[in-house]
């Protein structure tokens, strides 16, 4: 197996800008929360893609990524609560709507 | 006499000071005043037998061939800055410290009594017996320093003392100013007297006073004959050592304060403001003394300045309607006497007689000038006015009061054979001996010190009978009151029979009073005089002094008005200073250093209000900024690295 480097970070990238441009465009909390997702993922997947090719002997980028992946589901679970919250409070959960705490 | 004495002298006013300040609050009246009273009474007795012992044990601590030591009971170090500059806290015994600390309990003592019947239904009366012994604690170590150092300090505190007591009367605004003036001119002066303490102690490197004055010509000659525009160092040092005195003391152009002073409770002006404190700058130049001696010029400027303001204060004195002033006006005088008389005492000239006949004037001053403001006070307290307009006739109601004032009088005037007749006439003595001029002219302030005080004498207790009494009969004080005034007239009886000279001396040997039958005769004659003319003039109600203060209203307006002092400075200061100086800062302050600060927030204000559209709430508008920025970095970066 001898695929280039750029196999794996190219789709990383694409990753990213979908997952930005998802998080500025979508007016949904949810796609917005899955957006961010995205972006997550494709660190991750920077990650351990560096340590395979760069540090072949270590292990460090793997056990990050790792924890990466722990937190992210907490902080989905915590960004869920939230948008629950938001709903049962607004009654939706349309971003332009929710602007309590403008200036 | 070990150092328990020394230090309970100065411990016991201190503690009742704490004690009535912290608790006085809690305890009734009656008991503060006791306490008071009682601690000041010990003080006192302690007091006496300090100074008995020092004069007449006869120990060889004390006196050696019959000159009298100079003993330090204790000399602590309080601050030690460098090996130099060290600041102690001592007790010195000397010949006027033993007799200031016999005039200032007595004093003190018969004032608290006083003030227990004058003051009784006053609120704050525990504060001000508080008040009274943080006075007596600051007066004692005043008096008792073992270095011009520790006598700064207590000068100060001192200072503090009288403006509280000014202002103890603190919703009166007339008080609150009075306070505030006593204590900026008197702190005023004493930025002179501590540069004059710095200098002398940057060349003489101690601050003791048995180093200084029993080694004067050491004191010159470490000064290495440095001089500062035309005049020695050593003498601009006890100038400007003088102009501390001249502020506490209340000597020309710095006396405004002392009738201001007048505000504060009676007993107040008897104890700080006619007895005690005003004298401290006298008793400054008795202790540098021997310094002053070698400095010629200074010893020159003491005395002009007290002649100056002993003939001013005198005809000011006759025509004020204020008794506490005529009273105040009495005391610059007598104090410029004992100011003159110091600063003539060259030892080769009658053995330094003027110091003795100072401190001699001192001792008697303290007694019937105290005496005067008590029955001022007990006067005040029966007719309810300052102003003698509202007394006159009053010998009848007030037979006690009465007497003891006549004695007053009869002491400060100069007759024989009350206290003030000996005192003055050793200080006339010795100015006759300087230059007949100094004694002519000061037998002329002695004429009108007589006429003032008869005058007052009889406008209070003969004149016309105020029709008022009709309704309010006045009536003699109550017994604590009565009984300081019966016992300082008592003092002022006999005082002048004691043997001053066998005590204090600018040497310490003793020195035979004898009295000099011409100068006794002059003065006693012009004294006579003078009194035969206050009696014309007041004795009865006629219209011989209206009719001579229309013969000249401006002289007499003049001298109502204190000769425009008041109004000079109100002058200089609002005018000059405050209009000429003071409003350039204002200016600098408010347009530059304001106006600087106020541009930062201006222009901080103005960008967050400009950019204040961004903060939109919208946080997909956020990220976007935020992407942008982070590609624009990364773009440069890029940029930058290729």
């Amino acid at each position: 197996m001898d695929l280039s480097i750029l196999w794996y970070l190219v789709p990383a990238a694409l990753m990213f800008a979908c997952g930005v441009y998802g998080f500025i465009t979508r007016k949904n909390l949810i796609a917005i929360l899955i957006s961010l997702e995205l972006m997550l993922n494709a660190a991750d997947l920077n990650f351990v893609v560096f340590n395979r090719y760069l540090f072949p002997g270590q292990m460090e980028g793997m056990v990050f990524t790792l924890f990466a992946i722990a937190i992210a589901a907490a902080e989905t679970a915590l960004a869920i609560a939230i948008i629950i919250n938001i709903y049962r409070a607004m009654g939706n959960i349309d971003i332009r709507e929710i602007t309590k705490m403008k200036f | 006499m070990g150092v328990t004495l020394p230090i309970l002298i100065l411990a016991l006013p201190i503690t009742m000071f704490l004690v009535l300040g912290l608790g006085g609050v809690k305890m009734p009246r009656k008991m503060a005043g006791v306490l008071g009273i009682l601690g000041m009474g010990t003080t006192a007795v302690i007091s006496y037998w300090v100074a008995f012992t020092y004069f007449f044990s006869g120990e060889a601590a004390y006196i050696v061939d019959g000159v009298r030591q100079q003993v330090q009971m204790f000399d602590v170090t309080w601050l030690a800055f460098t090996q130099s500059l060290v600041v102690k806290i001592g007790f010195l015994l000397d010949p006027i410290s033993a007799m200031m600390l016999v005039v200032i309990t007595t004093i003190s003592f018969m004032v608290h009594l006083y003030s227990w019947g004058y003051m009784e239904h006053e609120p704050g009366f525990q504060r001000y017996y508080a008040f009274l012994s943080l006075f007596s604690f600051s007066m004692l170590g005043l008096v008792v320093a073992t270095n011009i150092f520790q006598m700064y300090i207590f000068w100060e505190l001192v200072g503090v003392s009288s403006y509280l007591l000014i202002g103890f009367f603190y919703k009166l605004p007339s008080a609150v100013s009075a306070s505030k003036k006593a204590f900026i001119v008197t702190r005023f002066a004493d930025l002179g007297f501590l540069i004059g303490i710095l200098i002398l102690s940057f060349y003489t490197d101690t601050f003791n006073f048995i180093d200084m004055t029993n080694n004067p010509q050491g004191v010159l000659a470490s000064t290495g004959g440095a001089t500062f525009m035309g005049a020695s160092v050593l003498t601009w040092a006890m100038v400007l050592i003088f102009t501390g005195g001249m502020g506490k003391s209340a000597m020309m152009p710095l006396h405004i304060w002392l009738p201001d002073a007048m505000e504060g409770p009676t007993p107040v002006s008897a104890l700080i403001h006619a007895a005690t404190m005003v004298v401290a700058g006298v008793y400054l130049v008795a202790r540098m003394f021997p310094v002053y001696l070698v400095v010629e010029t200074s010893l020159v400027f003491v005395s002009v300045i007290g002649a100056i303001t002993a003939f001013y204060a005198a005809v000011v004195a006759c025509t004020q309607i204020d008794i506490k002033r005529v009273l105040a006006f009495s005391t610059i005088s007598q104090i410029a006497f004992m100011m003159t008389s110091l600063g003539v005492a060259w030892p080769e000239l009658h053995d330094g007689l003027g110091y003795m006949a100072s401190m001699f004037h001192l001792f008697t001053h303290a007694m019937f000038k105290a005496l005067l403001f008590l029955g001022a006070g007990a006067l005040i307290h029966a007719v309810h006015s300052n102003n003698y307009t509202a007394m006159g006739g009053l010998r009848k109601y007030m037979p006690i009061t009465h007497w003891t004032f006549l004695i007053g009088c009869l002491a400060i005037a100069g007759i024989w054979p009350f206290s003030g007749f000996f005192s003055k006439d050793e200080m006339l003595a010795a100015m006759f001996a300087q230059h007949w001029f100094w004694g002519a002219w000061m037998t002329m302030v002695a004429g009108l010190t007589a006429f003032y005080m008869f005058r007052l004498y009889y406008l209070i207790f003969w004149w016309e009978e105020n029709p008022h009494y009709k309704e309010h009969k006045p009536h003699d004080a109550p017994w604590q009151m009565s009984v300081p005034l019966i016992f300082l007239a008592a003092v002022s009886c006999v005082a002048g029979f004691i043997p001053f000279g066998e005590f204090v001396t600018w040497n310490r040997a003793p020195y035979h009073i004898h009295i000099e039958l011409p100068v006794a005769a002059t003065s006693l004659t012009v004294a006579v005089l003078a009194i035969v003319l206050a009696t014309v003039m007041y004795a009865k109600k006629n219209p011989i002094p209206t009719r001579l203060k229309d013969m000249m209203p401006g002289l007499w307006m003049a001298a109502h008005r204190r000769f425009y002092w008041d109004e000079i400075y109100m002058f200089v200061t609002h005018k000059i200073i405050f209009n000429g100086i003071c409003r350039g800062i204002a200016w600098f302050d408010r347009h530059v250093i304001d106006a600087t600060m106020d541009g930062f927030a201006k222009v901080a204000q103005k960008t967050s209000y400009a950019i204040r559209g961004l903060q939109s709430g919208n946080i997909q508008l956020y990220v976007l900024w935020y992407f942008a920025g982070a590609v624009l970095l990364a773009a440069i970066t890029w940029i930058c690295l290729l």
